[in-house]
């Protein structure tokens, strides 16, 4: 054993946390979410404990529609960095191909590994738990579809930043997506939030879906209210992250970053 | 005259406050291996890049076949290519899936038999189903080369393509290059480090040295001009500033 290699290998790591913004917020990151996401479970599991009839129902279907918008948004930023980390980056980009088209292509990578998971996750959930999730009906399509695009957009906004900030914002690959979490009422109704995240849960379409989801389980009607504002929203959000990744192109472009991270 | 291939005019580039391409102009005239000297940070890779539309120039103009490249980038990028010793192919894929991948963004038609024709050209028909990963860096260059090919360019962009190369392969990539060269009358921009590979494959040489051009012509009367023994002799003098 060696003090001073195990120091060298301690500094240098220190010295990466010093210099990076991104990597020194996710040490405070994760336990901020984890604590707003547990913390606003357990107030809902205190406050309305007695009238909880379907709680099995609520967990499982709310765990299997996070993971459909988590897909949704990995399929576009694990797949664009799959690139990076093969350095094939350039010789995509110095073909004829338009950065749209880049973008729909991940899309359609998006939707494959979704479909993937999607039925893995409720065969499982059948097997292990007699949970079936399509017993909650067809009605249920179209809020999934709402959660893979708000996926999609959170997964283009990723890449942008990426592309933008380089290597040291590759955490936002697996990060961004969970900041939306604790605001999305997954787990638990938007009535749980303190009312400033009630504000803000508003303005997230994956909110409108939970509350769906737990209003088909609830009483068995469908949601029309809750659907059109969810995809209202989709669609704000997917342009804003498309216009957002065509401004980035162009800043990368002029900046000599887009030939930076390919190399 | 032909027109020329490519067109570069008074291109310039800025990074932040530093000048990394300083008004350049040329151009590449058809069937013609251009090739660009330079010290590390001399322009070289930043005029690559622009030409290829992924750096955006600060002033200046590119024309490629004629065209406009701001304008036409898709419509000229079908028609050229690129290779780079800094630059790999996807990991995870086969030699096979990798240069079908490309014939596809490249819109080739019969893929099949063009990626046979490259694995043959190449000699790697013994590994086309092997993952990019268990190659050694100089197969790497090599499909990296035969991508460059996929799409029958008229015009192709290397940067520094022999880099990762031991002399044999080098020598053979060079000689491969040349064939093409006359064979299919494509166009080359080269740049490398080698200054007897330099000497050797191209029909005109441009020396850059923080980013400006400061000396171009055919290798034999650039070597003249500066009355040294050999290309190397001319780089050291001009990289390290010293007078003629």
């Amino acid at each position: 054993m060696s003090l001073h290699r195990i120091i060298a290998l301690f500094m240098r790591h220190i010295y990466l946390y010093r210099r990076s913004l991104p990597r020194l917020m996710e040490i405070f990151y994760w336990p901020f979410l984890d604590l707003l996401l547990w913390g606003f479970i357990s107030l809902y599991l205190v406050r309305y404990r007695e009238n909880l009839p379907n709680f099995v129902a609520f967990l499982l279907g709310a765990l299997i529609l996070w993971d459909i918008l988590f897909r949704s948004q990995q399929g576009i930023s694990v797949s664009f960095l799959e690139d990076i980390w093969a350095r094939n980056f350039l010789n995509i980009f110095a073909s004829p191909l338009k950065p749209l088209e880049y973008v729909v292509s991940l899309m359609l990578v998006s939707s494959v590994k979704i479909i993937i998971a999607g039925t893995i996750m409720s065969l499982l959930a059948w097997l292990l738990y007699s949970f079936n999730i399509f017993l909650l009906g067809i009605s249920l399509l179209p809020f999934i579809l709402s959660l893979v695009i708000l996926g999609w957009a959170i997964g283009i906004i990723t890449i942008s930043l990426i592309l933008r900030f380089g290597q040291q914002a590759e955490v936002l690959a697996w990060g961004l997506a969970l900041l939306f979490q604790p605001v999305s009422a997954v787990f638990y109704p938007v009535s749980v939030l303190p009312p400033a995240l009630q504000a803000i849960a508003r303005f997230i379409p994956a909110s409108y879906v939970f509350e769906g989801m737990r209003g088909i389980i609830h009483t068995g009607s469908f949601p029309h209210h809750e659907l059109i504002q969810s995809f209202a929203l989709d669609t704000a959000y997917i342009g804003v992250a498309f216009l957002f990744f065509c401004l980035v192109m162009k800043t990368v472009k002029k900046r000599g970053l887009l030939a930076k991270i390919g190399e | 005259m032909a027109d020329p291939i490519v067109e570069v005019t008074r291109l310039t580039k800025f990074f932040k406050t530093l000048k990394a391409v300083d008004e350049v102009s040329f151009r590449l005239e058809p069937g013609e291996i251009l090739g660009f000297l330079g010290p590390n940070g001399a322009g070289k890779t930043t005029i690559i890049h622009m030409l290829l539309g992924l750096t955006t120039p600060t002033s200046g103009s590119i024309k490629v076949f004629g065209l406009d490249l701001e304008k036409h980038r898709s419509e000229i990028l079908q028609q050229a290519n690129f290779s780079s010793t800094y630059v790999s192919m996807p990991y995870s894929l086969t030699v096979k899936e990798s240069l079908e991948v490309f014939a596809w963004l490249y819109d080739v038609r019969r893929k099949e038999e063009k990626i046979s024709e490259l694995l043959r050209i190449f000699e790697m028909e013994g590994i086309r189903n092997k993952e990019v990963r268990h190659l050694s860096s100089g197969l790497i260059t090599r499909l990296n080369l035969a991508k460059a090919l996929i799409n029958s360019p008229k015009v192709l962009f290397l940067d520094e393509p022999t880099a990762s190369l031991d002399p044999d392969i080098a020598d053979k990539t060079r000689t491969l290059l040349r064939r093409i060269k006359k064979e299919r009358g494509i166009s080359i921009i080269y740049t490398s480090h080698n200054m007897k590979e330099m000497e050797e494959i191209s029909d005109r040489i441009i020396f850059l040295h923080k980013g400006r051009i400061i000396a171009s012509g055919k290798p034999a009367d650039v070597v003249q001009s500066f009355r040294r023994q050999n290309l190397e002799e001319v780089f050291l003098q001009l990289a390290r500033g010293e007078k003629a």
